[in-house]
């Protein structure tokens, strides 16, 4: 289990980084934390030509706030950050919840987020974050730069929308909104395990406490992060009862195709994703009133 | 003998090493011009092989070697069967054992086709790429109902069946037990045990000494001795001129016994050819197909119980998976066999099993070998027995533990050591008493359940009994040798993989030398240090060696005493042996040190009288008559979310009997690891093949060993009832954690999920989330 | 292709390095085979065993998932770092010892590295917290109960030290 011969560049900025995967294309691979990529590259399952090592680009490690309501953060932000940040945490409460499950301390300390997004695994929890909070990603090339919705951003199983000359520099969440709470659950085998089924859910109440909007996305069940906001379109502009709850419950297990896999059943991943909608919400709602 | 240090939990002396990073383990050994070995491995499971050519791998830069079986010429030898079967008359028994390379036919992956030796591992895996393999693929042999149709596939051509092996044993009459059972009550079990998968991988270094005409390989064996004489015989060497050294060994568990794999064979050979040091390191991918594994079997079986709850005969009729080859003889499934008597009065048993090839990768003891899945078999029967009959489960029980005034107790069938199958010594009740009083099983049942099911929380308890049979035979031995500086050597042929030999041989030397166990240094393992022996399996190393350590330093204290008394003048009644020396009683001044009668135990001048040995050492050996049968319960509450089928175990008990206890810190430590991987065999650990015979989960993050998290607290107990069987009265305990646990598991998620009111039945290990909601689902609807 | 190399200095345990790697050779065998540091094992090289834990500064990370050539100008420990110079063990390894943590020893180095960074920013975790901390380091020989109690007492010497 050793890596294939490559060529190995340490990028010494964002052009150099940019340029070097404008000439060489698919043949060259970003190394950011290197937590899926080296595993992938000692079992030779990934054999890139060229690594372009971009741990050296310091600009794309930052957090802050373009504008009021938002919060921008570096590709290269490592996981062990955004966990001891806890203005981050605060204003985005839903990474509170969903960092302690990705991998162990030790793979947090180098895991990136751009690297975590960038390799869409559709199992794990940040791109269903993403979606649910309805991220946008900045994507730069050395043509230039753009930026795409999370949920145009996941193209497929462990794909993304990127082109073979682009880097996913930030993303930009929307802060809690008022009069709202946020829950991330999961199951998987163990602790750190990718989820066989997990779920973020938002909800947010208007004045009179009734359900304003509910924002819905699992991982695990599909070959991307599935946005499930549609199930939850019934119990919007009504009170949130347990009733209402269950109904979206349903509505996820109906609207999800999971496949299966070594760890558990199609029929068990739809099962447990919907007693987690159920948790989720019913976490997310207490929340609100608990923050009120 | 004093006892200041048996029976007590003396600090480990192998720490400091391990605990600094200053061990030495398989691939810490440097030498200078070493090559490094990559295995070409089948990729298919079951193949005819037409053509391979190495050509373009043997043109890459830094490929010193490429090798397939044609090379090997007259090296080229299928494996000497390791374990003959027991002489039960009647069986049926095909020995088919693994090759060096494969040459005609592939019959698993990861069968080894070819080997590369390069200038780095790095590069011997880059040539892999560069071997063009031409195979004609045949259908898989995975299921092994399956493979016992005539329309199968074979997985050896020139056998008219899949069947590796067929045996039967039974004693009493069951027909008539049957007859006149109040109840009988007949199930189809499924257990699945998994791969060891210790930490640290396998691997070889082979050292051959063109000069010194020496063969030096260091190997992750557990037995060092017969891996030297086979493969001195297989290398045309004589004995002496081949030493093989387990250095620390990152846990064994089992398939670090079975004996020549392919690359234990392939490493020396190449050595000598190449004249260059070679070295192999197993990765994880290899591990999960090239060490062996233990799975699966069915099991047909059934009890029949008079109205009160006796056993009056169990039925049973099993297939058991193999794998490719079946080297290690019978070991499995007979251990199977035999475990399923339990601590139990079993006046009738009748049981067949048939051992079935399979393209799947060669079964091998691991930890439990087989017991598992006899244990599983016969506590999941008495459950559903109680059941049916109204009894308590833990009382069923206890109305059929053999009692103490029955032992030795003659099972009569035949036993893994070719011994009939008698249990020494035991005293089962006080140890289920004492398990039902630590878990409150009582109490549990009548208030803390109600309590829970009110809160709407889904706990259960489950109590599991069984008996192993420990320390078999032949034989092991040990030198001890007091040198010139007062310090004492020890050297034995077991390996150690961490059972702590290190301190329980030295605690055993230290009583008998009156000397601190700091200073006794054990060589394990070296089979320069110590000639003869067999190996660390089958929860014997302490058992056997250790009773061997004892014999060999109660004839250096003789020895010593003998030389004191002479010099003294007086007679050995009067002497004392304590600190290091010899003392005469109440004359504390007057003393000689052990080192200084060492030296005179080889004098300068002057005559040795006639039989005297010279030096202050001795070897000894032991061999026990038949093995010494350890037994135990254990029992668990667990939780279980009854929506997700998330499992949390709440507590755990384990109380068990293995005799005498040398170090009971160590031994506690063995059966804390042994549940783990008991925990990890009932509800993580599945190997999942697809129907072509491929592993679908072949890493550490997909093959689920359990974390901190997963394993808890265990609370432990023990009685002691000393085997006759030997002077120490020690029985093994190296696999009793982990036998029982699947049956605790079951019966306690049954327990807490109150499924048998719903008429579902957990028959098969391993469970999982997933599969307790498929199974719940099935059949509640 | 050419073997790409690549000039690296880098500081383990204190000592200073300098070696010439090819840039696909991993840290774990870097330090292991390159500068002789055996102690940090490796069993899976894919991040999940946890056995070649080290820290990277004051992180522990897998040395496995790193490149050799990515600790250029780093400082890192390792398990022959722990003891201090005249040979007294660190806290959490004699709390190793007198709860006898260790069997096989195979993971042992992996976890002291997890564990010394993870008590010296949490002076007094919780028995779960210690298991959580734990959680990315499998070992398969001790069933780690007493690991957990060796690194709630350790956790106490620590602690004793400081003060
Ligand atoms: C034992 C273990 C357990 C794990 N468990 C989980 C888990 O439970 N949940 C989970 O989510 N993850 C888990 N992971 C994966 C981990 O989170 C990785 O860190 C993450 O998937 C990839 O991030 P990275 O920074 O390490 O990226 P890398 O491994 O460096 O890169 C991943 C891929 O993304 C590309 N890439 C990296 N950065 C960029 C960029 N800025 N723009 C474009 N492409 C880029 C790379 O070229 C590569 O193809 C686990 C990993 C291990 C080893
Ligand atoms: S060897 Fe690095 S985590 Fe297992
Ligand atoms: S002590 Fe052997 S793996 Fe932990």
């Amino acid at each position: 289990m050793k890596p294939a011969p490559f060529k190995y560049v340490l990028a010494s900025s964002l052009d150099h980084a940019l340029a070097l995967k404008a000439e060489h294309g698919d043949e060259a691979r970003f190394l950011a934390g290197g937590q899926s990529l080296i595993p992938a590259m000692n079992f030779r399952l990934a054999r890139p030509s060229v690594l372009i090592d971009i741990n050296g680009l310091t600009s794309l490690a930052g957090i802050d706030r373009p504008e009021a309501g938002q919060v921008r953060v570096g590709a290269l932000m490592r996981y062990r950050a955004l966990e001891r940040d806890g203005e981050f945490l605060r204003s985005c409460p839903l990474f509170a919840d969903a960092l302690p499950h990705i991998a162990h301390p030790q793979i947090r300390n180098r895991g990136t987020i751009g690297g975590n997004l960038s390799h869409a695994d559709p199992a794990s929890e940040l791109p269903a974050l993403a979606v649910a909070m309805q991220a946008k990603m900045r994507i730069r090339s050395a043509a230039g730069g753009r930026t795409v919705a999370a949920s145009d951003f996941f193209a497929g199983l462990l794909t993304t929308d990127l082109a073979s000359d682009e880097m996913l520099v930030d993303i930009t969440y929307p802060v809690l909104a008022p009069r709202s709470g946020a829950c991330f659950m999961e199951v998987a085998r163990r602790r750190g395990d990718f989820a066989i089924a997990g779920v973020a859910a938002v909800v947010t109440l208007d004045e009179e406490r009734r359900c304003a909007s509910v924002r819905l996305a699992l991982c695990g069940v599909g070959e991307t992060p599935v946005d499930a906001g549609a199930a939850a379109l019934p119990m919007v502009g009504s009170r949130v009862t347990g009733e209402s709850i269950d109904a979206v419950a349903a509505g996820v297990r109906e609207l999800i195709a999971p496949s299966g896999n070594v760890h558990a059943s199609a029929d068990y991943q739809r099962h447990v994703a919907g007693e987690l909608v159920r948790r989720a919400i019913r976490t997310a709602h207490q929340r609100i009133s608990h923050a009120a | 003998m004093s006892t200041r240090f048996f029976g007590a939990p003396v600090k480990r002396n192998e720490d400091r090493k391990l605990l600094t990073g200053q061990a030495l383990f398989i691939d810490d050994v440097e030498l200078p011009g070493m090559l490094h070995v990559a295995f070409l491995r089948s990729q298919v499971a079951h193949a005819r092989l037409k053509h391979i050519d190495v050509s373009r791998a043997r043109k890459r830069p830094g490929v010193v070697a490429v090798y397939v079986a044609e090379d090997y010429g007259d090296y080229w030898q299928p494996c000497p069967l390791l374990v003959q079967p027991p002489p039960i008359p009647g069986s049926t028994f095909n020995p088919r054992t693994q090759v060096p390379l494969a040459r005609d036919k592939v019959r698993y992956v990861g069968e080894p086709l070819a080997v590369v030796v390069a200038e780095s591992r790095y590069l011997a895996e880059d040539a892999l790429d560069d071997i063009d393999v031409e195979l004609e693929s045949l259908s898989a042999v995975v299921d092994i109902e399956r493979a016992l149709k005539s329309s199968s596939a074979r997985v050896h051509d020139d056998l008219g069946s899949n069947i590796a092996a067929h045996v039967h044993q039974m004693k009493g009459d069951y027909r008539k037990a049957a007859a006149n059972a109040q109840i009988i009550v007949k199930r189809r079990f499924r257990y699945e045990h998994g791969i060891s998968s210790p930490i640290e991988t396998r691997g070889v270094v082979a050292h051959w000494n063109a000069r010194g005409q020496q063969m030096t390989i260091w190997d992750t064996t557990q037995a060092p001795v017969f891996i030297r004489n086979g493969l001195a015989a297989m290398l045309g060497l004589g004995e002496r001129q081949v030493r093989v050294i387990a250095p620390f060994v990152g846990g064994g568990f089992g398939p670090k016994i079975m004996m020549f794999y392919p690359e234990e064979v392939a490493l020396p050979w190449i050595s000598m050819r190449l004249n260059r040091p070679v070295k192999w390191i197993e990765d994880r991918l290899e591990h999960f197909v090239a060490t062996t594994h233990e799975r699966g079997q069915i099991h047909d079986a059934e009890i029949a119980l008079a109205a009160d709850g006796r056993i009056l005969g169990v039925k049973d009729v099993f297939l058991h998976d193999t794998g490719a080859y079946n080297t290690y003889g019978l070991t499995v499934p007979i251990n199977s066999q035999c475990t399923m008597l339990g601590p139990y009065v079993i006046p009738a048993y009748d049981s067949t099993f048939t051992a079935v090839f399979t393209n799947l990768p060669i079964v091998t003891p691991y930890r439990g070998a087989g017991r598992q899945h006899g244990v599983f078999v016969i506590e999941r029967l008495l459950d559903l027995a109680a059941r049916e009959l109204d009894i308590d489960r833990a009382e069923i029980r206890r109305r059929n533990l053999i009692p103490p005034d029955a032992f030795p107790y003659n099972n009569e069938i035949i036993f893994q050591d070719f011994a009939p199958l008698s249990y020494d010594s035991g005293n089962y009740e006080p140890v289920l008493a004492k398990a039902l009083d630590a878990i409150g099983y009582q109490r549990f049942l009548k208030e803390e359940q109600p309590k829970f099911r009110e809160e709407g929380r889904c706990v259960g308890i489950g109590i599991a009994c069984y008996v192993e049979g420990t320390g078999i035979g032949p034989y092991e031995g040990a030198k001890v040798q007091v040198q010139a500086n007062g310090k004492v050597n020890v050297a034995t042929g077991i390996g150690t993989q961490g059972q702590g030999h290190f301190t329980s041989f030295a605690q055993i030397v230290a009583d008998q030398l009156g000397i601190d166990p700091s200073d006794v240094d054990i060589v394990t393992g070296d089979t320069d240090q110590f000639y003869w022996g067999a190996g660390t399996f089958a929860s014997r190393g302490a058992v056997v060696a250790g009773n061997a350590v004892n014999e060999a330093s109660a004839a250096v204290r003789r020895k010593a005493l003998k030389l004191a008394s002479d010099a003294f003048e007086c007679a050995e009644e009067d002497l004392v042996l304590a600190d290091g020396k010899v003392s005469i009683a109440g004359i504390p001044g007057k003393f000689i040190r052990l080192g200084e009668l060492a030296q005179r135990a080889n004098p300068m001048r002057g005559a040795v009288r006639p039989g005297t040995e010279p030096g202050l050492e001795s070897t000894q050996y032991f061999g026990p008559p038949s093995g010494a049968t350890a037994n135990g319960v254990h029992a668990a509450i667990v939780e279980i979310d009854p929506l997700t089928f998330e499992l949390k175990v709440l507590r755990y008990v384990v109380v068990h009997d293995c005799g005498t206890v040398i170090n009971p810190m160590i031994l506690e430590g063995q059966i804390h690891g042994g549940v783990a991987q008991g925990i990890g065999n009932a509800f993580f650990e599945k190997l999942a093949f697809d129907d072509q015979g491929q592993l679908l989960n072949a890493s550490l993050a997909d093959y689920l060993l359990p974390t901190a998290l997963d394993v808890p607290r265990m609370e432990l107990d023990h009685t002691v009832t000393p085997s006759p069987l030997n002077p120490l009265g020690i029985k093994g305990a190296g696999e009793a954690g982990a036998i029982p646990v699947g049956a605790v598991f079951a019966q306690a998620i049954e327990d807490a999920l109150q499924l048998t009111s719903r008429k579902i039945e957990l028959l098969e290990i391993p469970l999982s989330p997933s599969r307790l909601f498929e199974l719940t689902r099935q059949e509640g609807t | 292709m050419q073997p790409d190399q690549h000039e690296i200095e880098l500081t383990v345990n204190g000592t200073r390095y300098r070696r010439t790697v090819e840039s696909r050779m991993l840290l774990s065998d870097f330090l292991r085979h390159e500068l002789g540091l055996a102690g940090t094992h490796v069993g899976c090289e894919h991040g999940v065993c946890g056995a070649c834990t080290i820290l990277l500064e004051s992180d522990p990370v897998r040395s496995c998932l790193m490149l050799a050539v990515q600790a250029n100008g780093r400082a890192l420990a390792t398990v022959e770092g722990l003891a201090s110079a005249d040979g007294e063990l660190h806290p959490v390894q004699q709390a190793m010892h007198a709860h006898h943590g260790l069997q096989c020893g195979y993971c042992t180095p992996g976890i002291l590295m997890t564990m010394t960074a993870y008590l010296t920013e949490h002076p007094s975790p919780s028995e779960d917290e210690v298991r959580e901390a734990l959680s990315g380091n499998l070992c398969r020989c001790t069933g780690y109960q007493n690991i957990v109690d060796a690194m709630m007492d350790a956790a106490a010497r620590m602690r004793e030290e400081a003060s």
